[in-house]
Parts: structure tokens; sequence; C-alpha cells
């Protein structure tokens, strides 16, 4: 492999026929940049999708109340179902497995005004429960989240983010600063940072309060919007029961029908995962196996051009083998320049199209649906693998070829 | 150093099964210049390959130096030629993009000599055949004898026993023809080595020491003396140059 001569020789042959050789070449190049360039795409479509659940417990289950649409027990439909705060006990007793469980209120149903001294702003205010923390994850900035206490006791207390600070605060540092919520005042005891997309691309940042202080200062009659829980199995049976044992217990507690799709609205996140998961897999499946294809029509291409290559040099390799040139010698020969013509032909492809996906992903800003779109590197190791094998195979038929040529024939060949 | 022993051969070509060779039996003992001579198709160049382990045979037994050959794998046959053999073709059959000494070099390489060591003794045996100066010029720069006395110098680089060389005179002038002899001679002389040439030209035939003589495939005499082709035979053709000889 590391013979001089050997090497010598394979830059002769490649070098006596340049344009051959380039044009080969091109072909595997191409195999392997769009191979790269297609594994790059499905990543980015991957991390994009990725990104959208990087805050959320994968193993979660979200339920809100809505619109029966069936009658039950002498019920009439097209009854409203409000959640209320004894719904959250109840759940956390009913579902087997459950982990946290969080409600969740939205004051004003809208955008609530906030201000600090002079400075005013709109915020989506949530009161929500301690637990809150492990379902939607919220990364503290300084400060602190709310907790247990803040909920038993009622406290007026408040986390905002990054962009309600510049907007009320300015330079000040907002902790246990007092900000007045509709006219209320709230103690700010933590900052989280905001990072915008999914969802809630372009809005602002929520602000989070107690649940509790929420339904005593807001009137909130026991309300909640919607409740969270995580649970232990997250396979998809697993998250199919613990949804099903939730829809019924509170089917029981508010009189309708279990079967009923549209009483509850129900975001179950193990199954939104679980799909996303097998359509990634599926659409990664699909772009090697296009691009396994185009690397293939590389190498046939190498191949063919070995072929003729050993048919020019009958007559030389007959001459070697006269001169006492092993069969062995005369197959590695050809091996050799068919894998180092695809190496290196790759091995650009593969440079090129690495550098193409880093700067896509560098001058591309990440987005919900596309993001990152860089190969893992052991993605591109298998891509090199797949080149040896690509190049080996080229070689294959030709040297195969080579060695069958029995010198007498190969003499008298012109 | 070869002996061959009731050696049959034929070729099938479509349907016909032609016999080349119908029952060879020849002793050549160590050291002997001896030239194999016969008209076309009487079987001479069929006969060589067969002693140049480039060809195989159908029955009989072929023994050289004592080993029999006959059933060896590829690669047990490329070592022997590489360890036993040296060829010299009628068209040089030099490697064209390689310069004289990396021709001659080839053998060497092939038997695992290191680069160095087989650099210094192709040049040495450059110079045995006077070509020295022209050690890096490529095949396509020299004239048809200089690429003889190349092939010879590649014949001999690897100190075969035996060297085989098949009309080695048919594409050169009168001229280069006898200075190709004569360097053929001296290997025998002077280094001692069996040489076989098969020609179908009287002058090459009369510098050796015995003439075998071929006719359709079976040896009509094994120890014709030079001396009386061009005496006896003066003026007659031992053989008609064939046709495919012919180089324009």
């Amino acid at each position: 492999m590391f013979d001089r001569e050997q090497w010598a020789e394979i830059f002769e042959s490649i070098g006596k026929n340049k344009m051959r050789a380039v044009l080969t070449g091109f072909a595997v190049f191409w195999g392997i940049f769009m191979l790269i360039i297609l594994l790059g795409a499905g990543a980015g479509l991957r991390n994009g999708f990725s990104y959208n659940f990087r805050n959320t417990a994968t193993n979660s289950i979200r339920l809100r109340g809505n619109e029966t649409s069936k009658p039950w027990q002498g019920l009439p439909p097209n009854r409203v179902i409000s959640l209320e705060e004894a719904d959250i006990e109840a759940l956390r007793h009913a579902i087997p497995g459950i982990q946290h469980i969080s409600g969740q209120y939205r004051v004003w149903r809208g955008n609530s005004r906030l201000r600090y001294g002079k400075n005013t702003g709109s915020y989506n205010i949530r009161g929500i429960q301690p637990e809150h923390r492990h379902l939607q994850h919220q990364r503290i900035i300084a400060g602190r989240f709310i907790n247990e206490v803040d909920e038993v006791q009622d406290r007026k207390v408040i986390v905002i983010a990054e962009d309600c600070r510049q907007e009320l605060f300015k330079g000040e540092d907002p902790l246990h600063k007092w900000v007045s919520v509709n006219g209320i005042p709230f103690e700010v005891v933590g900052l989280y940072e905001f990072e915008a997309g999914g969802m809630e691309r372009g809005s602002r940042s929520p602000v989070f309060i107690p649940l509790s202080a929420a339904q005593k200062v807001f009137n909130a009659k026991g309300l909640v919007d919607d409740i969270t829980f995580s649970f232990a199995d997250a396979s998809i049976a697993g998250a199919k029961q613990a949804e099903q044992r939730a829809i019924h217990t509170l089917a029981r507690r508010h009189n309708f029908d279990p079967t009923d799709e549209r009483a509850l609205w129900v975001n179950n996140n193990v199954e939104n995962v679980g799909m996303l998961g097998s359509i990634f897999n599926g659409i990664n499946a699909f772009l090697w196996f296009v691009g396994i294809g185009s690397l293939i029509a590389g190498i046939v291409g190498v191949s063919n051009i070995m072929l003729i290559v050993v048919k020019e040099r009958t007559k030389e390799l007959g001459i070697r083998k006269a001169l006492g040139a092993t069969p062995a010698k005369v197959v590695g020969q050809i091996l050799m320049e068919a894998i180092f013509l695809t190496g290196m032909a790759g091995w650009a492809g593969l440079v090129l199209g690495v550098f193409l996906m880093e700067g896509i992903a560098s001058v591309v800003p990440g987005s919900e649906f596309f993001r990152d779109p860089t190969i893992q590197i052991d993605v591109a190791l298998w891509a090199l693998a797949a080149l040896i094998v690509a190049g080996a195979l080229a070689g294959y038929i030709p040297a195969r070829r080579a060695a069958a040529i029995r010198p007498i024939e190969a003499l008298r060949y012109e | 150093m070869i002996v061959l022993k009731d050696i049959r051969k034929a070729y099938r070509t479509g349907a016909n099964l032609l016999q080349v060779l119908k029952g060879i039996d020849l002793e050549i003992t160590d050291g002997e210049l001896v030239s194999i001579m016969g008209s076309s198709g009487s079987g001479k160049s069929t006969l060589l390959n067969i002693i140049g382990i480039l060809d195989n045979y159908d029955s009989g037994e072929y023994l050289l130096d004592g080993m029999l050959i006959k059933g060896q794998t590829e690669t047990e046959s490329a070592l022997l030629r590489s360890k036993y053999i040296g060829y010299v073709f009628q068209s040089f059959n030099l490697i064209g993009f390689k310069n004289a000494l990396e021709n001659v070099a080839l053998p060497l390489y092939y038997q695992g000599v290191p680069r160095r060591k087989r650099n210094e003794l192709a040049l040495a045996m450059l110079e045995r055949v006077g070509l020295k100066e022209w050690a890096h010029h490529l095949p396509n720069e020299m004239s048809g004898g200089q690429k003889q006395r190349v092939a010879i110098a590649r014949a001999l680089v690897a100190d075969p026993k035996v060297v085989l060389a098949d009309e080695p005179t048919g594409a050169l002038d009168t001229r280069t023809s006898e200075e190709v002899m004569a360097l053929l001679t001296e290997v025998n002389r002077d280094l001692g080595k069996t040489v076989l040439i098969v020609t179908h030209e009287r002058d090459v035939a009369a510098a050796t020491q015995r003439v075998i003589y071929l006719r359709d495939g079976v040896i009509e005499n094994a120890h014709l003396d030079p001396k009386s082709l061009s005496t006896a035979m003066d003026g007659v053709r031992v053989t008609n140059k064939p046709a495919g000889d012919v180089r324009s």
C-alpha cells in the first residue's frame, strides 16, 4: 500500500489521462457531495423541529376544556367544559406514574398591562404552579422561579423575561422591585431567558405569577385554562393509557361522554414526538437512499473507466506478468488506482459538502423548520467508509479482469 | 537444465482442435546456446512459451532445473518466471512510459528488491549492454537495436538461469541484428546463461552452438550443426518469412 513504485504508477496512469480521471472523479465527487447536502438538509429539518420541543417535557400531555359534541346522560351537546383547580388534584391521584402536574390560568385571556414607574408594556400573564418548571423548562438567569411557598401563601410575586426587563427597567436591576400588574403590585423574584421560537415566535415573552395569587387577585373563581402533566412511562402505549385515564377522570367530574373527542382539547407530546421521529427517520432513510444512489452512479463510472484502463493496458500487464508480476501485484495495482481515484474525488466532495453546510448554518438563521444543517461526525465517517467501499467495488471487476489476463494472450494483444 | 518429455499441446479454435506440438522430447544442458528453427506454424514459439512458463501444455513432462513444471498456480508460475527466466521479445515489449533504467529495474521490483539496490543493479546492467548514457531515456527515443539491448539488460538483471529470446532480431536490420546476437553470445559465454533463441534467420542460428529444427510439431533434428546451415544449405531459405512477422 505504501509502495513508492506502485504510487508512481498510479500517478503515471492517472497523469496520462487527466481529463478522463477528472470526469470520472467528478461523478464520485458529485455523489458524495449530494449525499452530504441531502443528509445536512435532513439534519437541518430534524434540528428545526426538535428545537420546538427543546423546552417541553416530551413525556407530557396538555389538556384544555372545550365544547361537547355528544349528548350524555340526558345532558345536551354543545356544553362548554371549563377545567378547575380541583381537577388538578383529581388527576394527580388518578394517573399512575404521574411525575409533575401544573394548571395554568391566563389572566384576562390576553395581554395585560405591566407598569414600573413610567414604563409600561403588555404581556401575557400566566398563573402557574411551581411544578410548571419541570414541564416547560425556563432557564433562570437571575433570582428564582415560582416556588411552593409562593403557591401556598398566595404571594404576589412575578417572574419576567429579558425583553420585559429591558422595557420596564431599562438598565436597572429588576429583582425585588415591585411592578404593577393591572394596578396590583407584584414583586419581581426572577428573570428567565426567553427564546422566541415555535408557537411563540414573534410574540413577547409571557410573565409568570403563582396560580393561587392569580386566582385570588384576578378573581378566577377556581378555573384554570389548561392542565399539563408528565408521567413515567414515555412509550406510545403508556402515553395513550395516561391520556385515556385523564379523559375518563375529567369526563366523570364534568359529566361528558368519555368518547366525545371534542369535549377536551388534548395535546399528547409523546405522540407528537413519536410521529415526528418516525417522519424524520423516513426522510433520513430516503435521503440516504437518494444519496447512495448518486454515489453508485459515480462508482459505476469509475468501474467503467478502470475496465477501459485494464483493456488498454492488457499488453503492458502481460509483459509485467512475464517479468514475474504475481496476480496479486496486478490486482493490487488496479484496486489501489480505483480506490485512490474514488477516495480523492470523494474526499473533495465530502470536504466541500461539509464546508457548504457549515456555511449555510452560519449564514441562515435557524427557524422552527430548518436549523443548523451540519452533519454529525459519525455520518461523515459513514460517508467516508461508503467511499472506500465504493472505491473497492469500482476496482473489483476491473481488477479481476486484469488478474485473469494470461501473459501469453496479453503479449499477443495489440 | 531443461528436460522435455513427450510434450503435447493443442489449441482449440472453434470446433477444431489444432495439434501444435505432437510429442517433443528435448534436453538442453546448463550453459548451452541453442537456437530453435522451423517453418511458420511448426510450433517453435509455442515451445518457447511452454519452456518460459508463459503457456501450459496438455501432456508430457517439463522439468526445469529438475523441477516438474505442471499445475502451478498463476502466483507460483510468476515466482518461477521471476527466478529462472529472462525474456527477450521480437517487439522488445518495453513499457513505454518508463525510461530504460525503470524498465530494466522492473523484474527486480517484482522480486522485492529495494529501490536503491535495484537501480544500482539496473544501471550496472545497462552499462554492460553499453547504454549507460541512455538510462533516463524513454523507449521511443531509442533505435530498435538500443531497445533490444535494453530488453536484454532487463532479461538479465534478475540473474535468471535461462534466457529465452523469441525472434530477437525479427524487427532489426542486419547490422543491429549482428550486434544483438553478439550480445546474446556474450551473455552465454561470459555469464554462463543457458540461452534459447527462436529464429527463422540462418545467420542468427549459425551464431549458436546447436540448432533444433522443428517441423509440424515434432523435432526433425535436435542436433543440427550450425555450420551446416551456412554451407550445406547455402542459398536455400530454411523457412519462409511468415506473413505475420513482416513489419511494415
